[in-house]
């Protein structure tokens, strides 16, 4: 789970330097140290000096708000959420279950679960709940019948703490702590705990997918790392804790990938060395032959491997990438001619093949695709070149590849820098959609001038409400973009689904297709009324996709914008632009739209916050070449 | 290791379980005489004692150690 994390050189040094700083240093110094292969009481030691940082500090992290409700002790499991949360720039203020009260605190929430709203709720139940209901020797029938309701029993929970608190929920799959009754025989044998438990989780995720509740797949991760290592039957006597303390960082990471992907702070794109990575072997040296891949050696087989486990990320919407020290022309003639070759030219979205520093190279690569340097994950076998990242870019993820080219693809893998919280249909679709852009590219540097380039296009524009079967797509573009952004506010599915059903709000969602393809949903807009000024709309949340900057898109939706809120007979629209460390492209957006800030901001545009006011009597829509499909 | 080696080794852990650089145990030293030690620090203690030294203690013996000489003894007799 953390072997992609590089073991600190001295720990203890390191962190009595830290606290001895103070400030943004001291911040960025237990964040660096958090990016550690940390053991238990290592977590507890990092998360001890997070506490107690004065809150001036802990204001430099994005807080987070999650209540975990359980029916065992999770003590021990706090510290390593909060440090997995630090790994990510994350801080959590957290509201820590009583053991064994999760139905009361989800049905009678105490106070300072109320205080905390949370904004997302992690069930930790135990299988220990049902088992004692079900006879060893109960049939098929009735052992489905406990397993159902007493799932019918957690959807009610879910239900209640999403209504309670507009949370997202997570459930911790169930981890099998029992033993064999029957030996082999538990798998067929109805009643058996270890059937009952697969079952249970069997249901659980048809339950999840239904309800729309992410799972913490703790039964997945105990498969891989061993029951033993997550289970100790002597904590669960001692303390009643169900997750063994030296289980609690990789528990903690697993929570914290969730609540990042729920963020849009999962990586995007997957960075790829050639040399030793991608194949055996140094191609300006050994030539097309030389190199060892695929079929004929494990190595080669190894190598070939991951890039079957890349291309796999490509399909569900990873983009991939190149970042190599070579002669191009030899290093591209390989990727196209070698037979072996699983990934081709067609796979990158981006190539950096030069003798460049790769540090530069890997900013070139972001620059290219409009993401940031901290969407890129980079795979190098080169320990030199690895350190020379972290050192020079160290929002980029750089996983330590072992020794061994057969275990790069569990490493990377077991990172889970791509972890998913939803799949969407513009997932489906991303890989393509960034082979169009090339194609777009190079119509563009065929066209005489912008204008005809736009023309040329030929754009077309669809623009509906929220519609229940685009909550995913709105609620994961709304999360994860960070440019186009205006207030830089997130909402969960609840909250989007909250705008949606609210017929005072005005939501707007916008998919471009042009003559290269569908470029999917692109933008979202929600425009809520605002309390003191019946003749105004605020505009709460706009964002746009950086795959279709420079398309006019902005003057477009701002037309749309304008004559929906003036179907609605309201004049004016009111705006924040709130500052964010990524959304400075955006920083003249209103201006150019036509709103007059409603306070001068101060000259050194230092502000965090500037708020803008549009009066509709004088917008005039500007003119693009975009045309629209429907109202 | 030596009984004074053992004895620095756990202070060292209880030290940082307890963000207490200069705490030091004797072989006296009983859980009710440091501060913050309660039985959520006492199973940190042990989970840490466990994975530094290699061990596994009894669960009857986690409840029976009466003082940190008590510890040092078992290490000692588990071969550390």
């Amino acid at each position: 789970m953390l072997s992609a994390l590089p073991t600190a050189r001295d720990f203890r040094g390191e962190l009595r330097a830290a606290r001895a700083s103070a400030g943004a240093l001291r911040v960025q110094r237990l964040r660096a140290l958090s990016q550690h292969r940390l053991d238990y009481l290592e977590t507890l030691q990092l998360d001890r000096a997070l506490q107690a940082l004065p809150a001036e500090e802990r204001a430099l992290l994005a807080p987070v708000r999650v209540a975990v409700l359980s029916s065992a002790t999770i003590d021990q499991l706090l510290p390593a959420i909060r440090v997995a949360a630090l790994r990510r720039g994350l801080d959590v203020y957290m509201y820590a279950g009583g053991y064994g009260q999760y139905r009361q605190e989800t049905f009678e929430p105490p106070p300072a679960l109320r205080a905390l709203a949370p904004e997302l709720v992690l069930f930790s139940v135990s299988a220990r709940e049902l088992l004692g209901s079900i006879p060893l020797t109960a049939r098929s029938r009735e052992a489905d019948e406990h397993i159902d309701s007493f799932v019918a029993g957690l959807r009610g929970l879910w239900r209640r703490a999403r209504a309670g608190f507009d949370a997202g929920i997570v459930h911790q799959t169930f981890l099998d702590v029992t033993e064999p009754v029957f030996g082999s025989f538990d798998r067929l044998a109805p009643g058996a705990p270890a059937r009952i438990v697969d079952r249970l989780n069997l249901r659980l995720a048809e339950a999840a997918v239904e309800d729309d509740v992410a799972l913490l797949d703790v039964a997945r991760a105990s498969e891989r790392t061993g029951r033993d290592f997550w289970f100790s039957q002597a904590r669960w006597l001692q303390a009643k804790q169900e997750i063994a303390p030296p289980a609690a960082p990789a528990y903690g990471e697993l929570l914290a990938r969730i609540i990042a992907a729920r963020r849009g702070l999962s990586r995007k794109c997957l960075v790829l060395d050639l040399d030793n990575t991608l194949w055996g072997g140094v191609i300006g040296d050994e030539g097309l032959q030389g190199i060892v891949l695929g079929a004929g050696s494990a190595a080669g087989e190894a190598h070939a491997g991951l890039q079957r486990y890349a291309k796999q990320l490509r399909e569900r919407g990873i983009l991939l990438a190149i970042c190599s020290k070579n002669e191009r022309a030899t290093a591209i003639a390989a990727i196209e001619r070698h037979p072996e070759m699983i990934l081709r030219m067609a796979d990158f979205a981006a190539v950096q093949v030069n003798w460049t520093d790769k540090a530069e190279n890997l900013r070139a690569i972001a620059q290219q695709l409009n993401i940031g340097p901290d969407s890129l994950v980079f795979v190098d076998d080169s320990a030199v070149e690895r350190a020379r990242i972290r050192e020079a870019l160290p929002m980029v993820a750089v996983p330590e590849l072992p020794e061994d080219v057969a275990d790069y693809v569990s490493c990377l893998a077991g990172a889970g820098y791509f972890e998913a919280v939803a799949l969407t249909s513009d997932d489906r679709l991303r890989a393509a959609q960034y082979a169009q852009n090339a194609a777009r590219d190079n119509f563009r540097e065929s066209q005489q001038s912008m204008g005809e380039f736009l023309r040329g296009l030929e754009m077309k524009l669809d623009c509906r409400a929220f519609a229940e079967v685009d909550l995913p797509r709105v609620t994961q573009l709304i999360n994860k973009t960070n440019q186009f952004n205006t207030t830089g506010r997130r909402h969960g599915a609840e909250a989007v689904a909250k705008f949606a059903a609210a017929a005072a709000d005005i939501t707007l969602q916008l998919r471009l297709t042009d003559r290269f393809g569908d470029n999917g949903l692109v933008s979202v807009l929600i425009l809520r009324p605002l309390a003191e000024d019946p003749q105004a709309f605020e505009l709460d949340t706009w964002v746009m996709s950086c795959r279709v900057f420079g398309r006019e898109l902005e003057y477009e939706a701002s037309n749309i914008a304008v004559e929906t809120v003036r179907a609605r007979g309201a004049t004016r629209i009111v705006a924040d632009y709130v500052r964010t460390d990524k959304n400075g492209v955006i920083a003249g957006l209103f201006a150019q739209l036509g709103f007059v800030p409603l306070a001068e901001p101060p000259a050194d545009g230092s502000a965090a916050t500037t708020r803008w006011v549009l009066t509709l009597a004088d917008y005039r829509p500007r003119t693009t070449c975009i045309e629209r499909r429907s109202g | 290791m030596t009984e004074p080696e053992i004895l620095r080794a756990l202070s060292e852990i209880l030290g940082d379980l307890l963000g207490d650089d200069a705490l030091a145990l004797s072989l006296e030293t009983r859980r009710a005489d440091v501060p913050g030690w309660d039985s959520f620090t006492y199973v940190n203690f042990i989970v840490a004692v466990e994975m530094r030294f290699g061990v596994k203690f009894k669960v009857a013996e986690v409840e029976s150690f009466e003082n940190v000489g008590a510890i040092v003894r078992r290490l000692r007799e588990l071969g550390k």
